[in-house]
């Protein structure tokens, strides 16, 4: 115990102590989302992530935004297990036409307001494998697309923003 | 001669013929006639080889049928068996009596390419489901693969546990936390599990078919989103493989680039390494683990976007080298961050090692047997964690692996097969990686970083195998009359180790399931392909 109090001691909190422009961009984003997520979620915005047909590499790059550099928690971004709970859906790769219907499903299964962001190059346009026999291409040609987040993958700081732009756009969302 | 070709020659004096279109040479390839495919695979099994491979290529456009190829390991030694097949009658002998991993193999040959494993004890449809025409074959060369396909009814036949008291838990394919998607039903007495069944395919994106379609060049981007984790090691894979039928020899590609795609793929070995440590304990409720690591993970991937411009190190590994150099400046760098990612490390190791808890979850949970790992030929983390010494940078290295006196590198095995053996293979590989970093650093000679490779020779077909973070990537490429892409057969580690979780989970209680799962982490894109 003594060695993980000491640990946590030594590494203080390294959200903080980051190159002065990439922290810069981190707070700034982070603020004005805080900010709306207060407004307008109260408090928290909860995100279920679907990987509609990804290699992967954009999940990684989620993952990133919960360790302690990016941190999203902190602007009560979450992450749920469950479509019901979701506010928003974060969906990866060019839809496979294998997780087709399961992305279809988890849609409805979504509440109001059923933000989507569609990540990575594949997700916004299907990137290198477009539309093929097993794939659709982008998620925008089986449900419908708030904020695209390109990239192969789009880095963490990039992920914050289109969340936030998506949030930004929510009252006009019908 | 190697041994397995030499055990083949015995057992068929007659009919055995060599296929020299196979590069590098050191990678044999028999031609068998189909009546013996499953009888050599017999043979090689008493010599205890391993079946590292099994796949099939449409040769309708170099003027034959289809032709069925099986990839044996043993040792340092790769022996490809090949059987023609008659475009009318495309069935052969089925492998899976004699080789467990063959059991998904053929059922995925069978179902993508519509070649028939006779014998075969359960051909379901893998990877196309049961709403896909069933008499569609996308690796054929008459498939149009541009064309989307419509859907049919029909329905997945699981595999049934009956008895009293089993009921079932269908999980997936979407699941809880922010991971790759996939279909697992357990059948349960209580909480133990007494059966698992494994449903992959959902992200299945016809990886093999497009790169027909792509020239070598634009291949290589393609072969790096395989498996976004492992983005480094199959850009290798893929460019070695080229770089084994495009006119040149090996030793024509510069040497500095070899030292450098071994650090790159060094610390993509780290940075995987410690992503899922952390997870493991974050799994077993210990998510001071998961943070320190993600902390230092986020060092590297920081480091590799300043010095190579790519955070994972994509798109910088080609045929004919790769297209980012090292300064002294940035070796100073990467050198400072080994010695805090090392110090560290050590410390959350001591950590780990003393936390009883943590102990209590990670032992004897999930084991795979050391007689069960070999008899699925499983491969990298998960193999070495079960008794088996295997490891392509030992085995098959390219440099600056093949200067192992100079580099000495170790390759941790253990015997328990349980989760905290897949652990403690990751931590040992850790520590090595970051030793070989350095030494690469101070090694590294000067020079060129890439040539020109022309486009491979028409007929000719290439292999590669390359230890990635998770175990052992093969390529294998068949150009095609005019030298293009004629067939790309993928072989991520995810393809046979998945039968390793499959195997390891009955005997434990549901709730570990997460933590086994973490601890073999395969690849759900790299195995659907
Ligand atoms: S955008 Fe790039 S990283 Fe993301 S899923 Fe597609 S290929 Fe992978």
């Amino acid at each position: 115990m003594i060695r993980i109090l000491r640990q946590i001691f030594r590494t203080g909190i390294v959200t903080e102590p980051l190159p002065p422009e990439i922290e810069a961009g981190i707070l700034q984003v982070g603020e004005r989302l805080e900010e709306t997520i207060r407004k307008r979620f109260r408090r928290s915005l909860t995100i279920r992530q679907v990987d509609a047909g990804s290699c992967n590499g954009c999940e990684l790059e989620i993952h990133a935004i919960n360790n302690s550099f990016y941190n999203c928690e902190r602007f009560g971004v979450h992450f749920t297990a469950s479509p019901r709970f979701a506010d928003m859906l974060l969906v990866t790769g060019p839809v496979s036409r294998n997780m087709e219907v399961a992305l279809k499903r988890t849609y409805d299964a979504t509440p109001f307001p059923k933000l989507v962001v569609a990540v990575g190059d594949c997700g916004c346009n299907g990137g290198i494998f477009g539309e093929s026999y097993a794939t659709l291409g982008g998620v925008d040609s089986v449900i419908p697309v708030d904020v695209l987040v390109p990239g192969c993958p789009p880095p963490p700081l990039a992920l914050l923003s289109g969340i936030l732009t998506a949030v930004d756009g929510y009252p006009g969302k019908k | 001669m190697s041994m397995l070709s030499e055990a083949l020659r015995e057992a068929f004096p007659e009919e055995l013929q060599f296929d020299h279109r196979q590069h590098p040479s050191r990678v044999i390839c028999c031609l068998l006639p189909r009546e013996r495919f499953a009888e050599a695979a017999k043979v090689l099994k008493k010599k205890y080889a391993l079946l590292a491979a099994e796949w099939a290529s449409d040769e309708t456009l170099l003027g034959k049928g289809f032709s069925v190829y099986a990839c044996y390991r043993w040792g340092k030694e790769y022996l490809i068996v090949r059987s023609e097949l008659p475009a009318e009658d495309p069935s052969f002998p089925s492998l899976t009596k004699k080789y467990l991993p063959a059991y998904r193999f053929e059922r995925q040959m069978q179902s993508l390419m519509g070649v028939i494993p006779a014998g075969h004890p359960d051909l379901r449809p893998w990877i196309k489901f049961e709403d896909w025409p069933q008499d569609c074959y996308p690796l054929r060369k008459s498939f149009d693969s541009t064309e989307p396909l419509p859907r049919v009814d029909g329905e997945y036949q699981w595999a049934k546990a009956e008895g009293e008291g089993v009921y079932e838990i269908p999980v997936g394919p979407v699941h809880a936390g922010i991971i790759e998607p996939g279909h697992f039903r357990f059948q349960a007495v209580g909480e133990m599990v007494v059966n698992l069944e494994e449903r992959l395919g959902y992200v299945h994106k016809g990886i093999e078919k497009k790169f027909e379609a792509l020239s070598w060049h634009d291949a290589a981007r393609l072969a790096g989103r395989v498996s976004g984790d492992s983005t480094v090691a199959h850009s290798i894979a893929y460019s070695l493989a080229v770089e084994s039928i495009s006119g040149l020899t090996g030793c024509n590609i510069p040497e500095r680039a070899h030292w450098l795609r071994a650090l790159f793929l060094e610390r993509e070995r780290i940075a995987n390494h410690l992503g899922d440590i952390g997870a493991v304990c974050n799994d077993a409720a210990f998510a001071f683990m998961l943070y320190q690591l993600s902390r230092l993970r986020e060092l590297l991937l920081r480091t590799n976007l300043r010095l190579f411009g790519h955070r994972f190190i994509m798109d910088r590994v080609f045929p004919g080298g790769v297209s980012v150099d090292i300064t002294a400046q940035g070796r100073d760098e990467i050198l400072a961050e080994m010695e805090i990612v090392a110090k560290d490390f050590e410390r959350l190791v001591e950590v780990y090692e003393e936390s009883s808890s943590l102990e209590d979850r990670v032992r004897d949970t999930g084991v795979l047997k050391p007689e069960k790992a070999r008899e699925l030929c499983v491969v990298g983390i998960v193999a070495r964690a079960s008794g088996m010494n295997l490891d392509c940078r030992i085995f098959n290295p390219f440099p600056p692996y093949d200067q192992y006196d100079r580099l000495e590198l170790d390759v941790p095995v253990k015997v328990t097969g349980d989760v905290h053996a897949r652990v403690w293979v990751r931590v040992e590989e850790t520590r090595e990686s970051i030793r070989i970093i350095r030494y690469i650093l101070e090694n590294m000679p000067a020079g060129p970083i890439s040539v020109a490779v022309g486009d491979p020779l028409p007929e000719t077909a290439g292999f590669a195998a390359v230890e990635g973070w998770r175990g052992e990537i093969i390529y294998w490429l068949q150009a095609g009359r005019a030298g293009e892409i004629n067939r790309c057969m993928v072989r991520d580690p995810s393809s046979v180790n998945w039968l390793g979780l499959e195997q390891a989970i009955p005997g434990n209680i549901v709730p570990d399931f997460p933590l086994c799962n973490k601890s073999f982490n395969q690849s759900y894109s790299g195995h659907d392909l």
